[in-house]
């Protein structure tokens, strides 16, 4: 098994905003790629706003652990409000990448390269709003795919049908379609 | 290093201890499966047909199931089998039925 | 077809596509998403089952016991707390040599509360009669629990069935999953045969009616034997499934670089993979350690570990789980097994689903080699506790 593609992710959102969601999308997507993923949350108690951590594993083979992940290669966060309240240098290492959801460029340093993309602002637009919370999964998952390169739109956009059917389906695919192209450093 | 299972053996398809154990677990109704319980009667129920009136207690009661009674008939006591236990005494509306001890 | 799903689907798939006819659950907490996808696929007729909530997971058990003695092929899934409330009837089932199969989804017992993985709840019932399996990943899962159906069926074995999943770890973590057609499976797992017996109406008879005590024992002795059978039964499920799907996992263990291994690790559940890894490194560097890794704890794999563990020179056991005022509980029976051919030491960690990573599982499996190395007379008479922040305890 070639370890050369064996790369790991961290999410940090919060309860609601579908972290959890985004991390599976992701895991499915690589899979149609013929990639092997694993998409792990980590559950405390459910708490509405609590701060969530999912795991995301990508490599070209089979991936046998199931540890949780400490050095990831990549983190998404999903409301740049957890920057205030954790160090973030304490979960995820200096050489990582990292990827906002913030409107503008974030007061943030010390990493290989920091991205952004106003996941928030996307989600409201196309109505992806569930008891008045704007949910950003599929924003933030297709920006994660194209900045990570875990997978190209098209699998992101496949993945998300598997997950939403209908008209919310619709929704979140331009949602995709949209933050792919406005991920910014 | 060689290593056998401990039973494979020993009546390897099952089939014998399937059908023992089946044997074993199951058991269907029948006639005095503990024997002549009759025998283990100290006291024995007697009916008095003259006070009876055909109502029936006494048979649904019975927990051996050894009176025979139909609506309208009298009841019978199947004397091989009965405990002894009374109960049909205990239940009868018109205390028709006495306990009397064994050879007396 | 390849899927991504998470454990607790992949077991609905699995149930789904062995066509049970009886589902009954306790819906409520510690209970997982199994049964609630299970009950979407009866509510949309993709599932032809008869599906009985009920009060409590005693109930959900007592359910399918009657189900399963009239003849129809049940399922339930339980987890912690809710399996010990069925503490009573997994004796009735087991006794009643009834085909049941459930998923067990491990958990810590509290207090305190923890809803993360150990293997304390499934350990529990060891003495059952129930045969225990443990899977390492989410297709394992699949795989065991459609095979659970037709080893606990086959008319050698008739003894009811429990695939234990790691909580968390491998129920709600999505990973891909190669999923048979319903007519591959229907090809390989016929409908269940009348066996050992079936109650219908119009035929009276009792099961377990009061009898010599001298009875009560030959029964058990008939458990032993199924039992006993189920070993070679397991194997060759294992081996008919590899040819139907590709995937032969090796029966009751599976050897992972253990053929010329002059030290042997054991362990089971979804951390196994992790020592998988670990043992990859360990060879590159040069030590010769592999993993026997147990798949069923009943029926307990004692041939092999008397085949691969006698001659090699010493045994490290991991255990998820503790048999206080004892030791480890893996480590309790292989080293029954072994009777002193080979030193063994038995380190308990993980427990409450405290994370274990492939690098600490590389350094701790080192230290034992080098234990050993220092004094080849090492009688490892402690159980060692990997307690994270206190060291080795």
């Amino acid at each position: 098994m070639g370890r050369s593609m064996y790369r790991e992710f961290l999410i940090l959102s919060r309860g609601g905003q579908g972290g959890v969601t985004a991390s599976r999308i992701l895991a499915t997507a690589a899979a149609y790629e013929g990639k092997w993923a694993q998409a792990i949350p980590e559950f405390g108690a459910e708490r509405r706003g609590a701060i969530v951590k999912s795991y995301l594993r990508v490599s070209n083979g089979v991936i046998k652990r199931h540890s949780k992940v400490y050095n990831a290669d990549g983190a998404s966060i999903f409301s740049s409000k957890i920057l205030e309240l954790i160090d973030i240098g304490e979960v995820v290492p200096r050489n990582a990448v990292l990827l906002i959801n913030s409107p503008s460029k974030p007061g943030i340093e010390g990493y290989r390269d920091i991205y952004y993309v106003d996941a928030t602002r996307i989600a409201l637009d196309h109505g992806l709003v569930i008891a008045g919370w704007p949910v950003v999964n599929t924003a933030m998952a297709s920006a994660m795919a194209r900045v990570f390169e875990i997978a190209s739109l098209e699998s992101v956009l496949k993945a998300i049908k598997e997950f939403f059917h209908g008209e919310l389906a619709e929704k979140n695919i331009s949602a995709a379609q949209e933050a792919w192209n406005k991920v910014y450093r | 290093m060689e290593v056998k299972y401990r039973v494979s053996d020993i009546d390897s398809e099952g089939i014998v201890d399937a059908k023992m154990f089946r044997e074993k677990l199951l058991s269907k109704p029948s006639n005095g499966s503990a024997g002549r319980t009759g025998t283990w009667r100290l006291y024995k129920p007697v009916i008095s047909y003259d006070k009876c009136t055909k109502c029936g207690f006494c048979w649904l009661y019975c927990p051996d199931d050894v009176i025979t009674w139909k609506p309208r008939e009298y009841p019978v006591i199947d004397m091989e089998y009965c405990k002894g236990c009374g109960i049909c005494a205990d239940v009868c509306p018109v205390d028709a039925i006495e306990m009397v001890l064994e050879g007396e | 077809m390849r899927k991504v799903l998470i454990g607790n689907v992949a077991i609905a798939e699995a149930v789904k596509l062995a066509r049970v006819e009886v589902i009954s659950a306790y819906p409520i907490t510690p209970q997982t998403i199994i049964v609630e996808k299970l009950a979407e696929m009866v509510d949309s007729g993709e599932l032809n089952a008869k599906y009985i909530r009920v009060d409590s997971e005693h109930s959900a058990l007592a359910a399918v016991y009657g189900a399963s003695a009239g003849g129809s092929r049940v399922f339930t899934a339980t987890s912690s707390h809710g399996l010990l409330y069925m503490y009573e009837m997994l004796w009735w089932i087991a006794n009643s040599r009834l085909p049941v199969v459930m998923s067990v989804v491990t958990r810590s017992l509290g207090p305190p509360w923890n809803i993360h993985t150990d293997h304390q709840d499934a350990l529990t019932i060891r003495d059952a009669g129930w045969i225990i399996g443990f899977a390492e990943n989410v297709q394992e899962v699949f795989d065991m629990t459609l095979q659970a159906y037709k080893i606990s069926e086959d008319k050698r074995v008739l003894l009811p069935s429990i695939i234990a999943l790691d909580g968390f770890i491998l129920s709600h973590t999505a990973e891909p999953l190669e999923i048979p057609s319903q007519s591959e499976v229907d090809g390989w797992l016929p409908p269940r045969e009348p066996l050992p017996f079936v109650m219908k109406p119009g035929e009276s008879f009792a099961v377990g009616n009061l009898g010599p005590d001298e009875v009560t024992m030959e029964l058990r002795w008939y458990i032993w034997r199924a039992m006993e059978r189920a070993k070679k039964i397991i194997e060759d499920v294992d081996k008919e499934y590899g040819e139907l799907t590709g995937r032969e996992y090796g029966g009751l263990t599976e050897k992972y670089r253990v053929d010329d291994a002059d030290y042997i690790v054991l362990g089971m559940g979804s951390w196994s993979g992790d020592m998988k890894e670990a043992i990859d490194v360990l060879r590159d560097e040069g030590y010769k350690v592999g993993l026997l890794r147990i798949r069923y704890v009943r029926p307990f794999p004692m041939e092999d570990i008397l085949k691969y563990c006698v001659p090699a020179k010493a045994v490290l056991v991991y255990d998820r789980a503790v048999s206080m005022g004892y030791g480890g509980i893996l480590a309790g029976e292989a080293s029954s097994i072994l009777r002193g051919k080979t030193p063994l030491k038995s380190v308990v960690a993980g427990l409450g689903g405290v994370d274990m990573r492939s690098e600490e599982f590389v350094d701790s499996i080192k230290r034992f080699i080098e234990e050993y190395e220092m004094d080849k007379d090492v009688e490892w008479l402690n159980t060692y506790w990997l307690l994270k922040g206190g060291g080795e305890g």
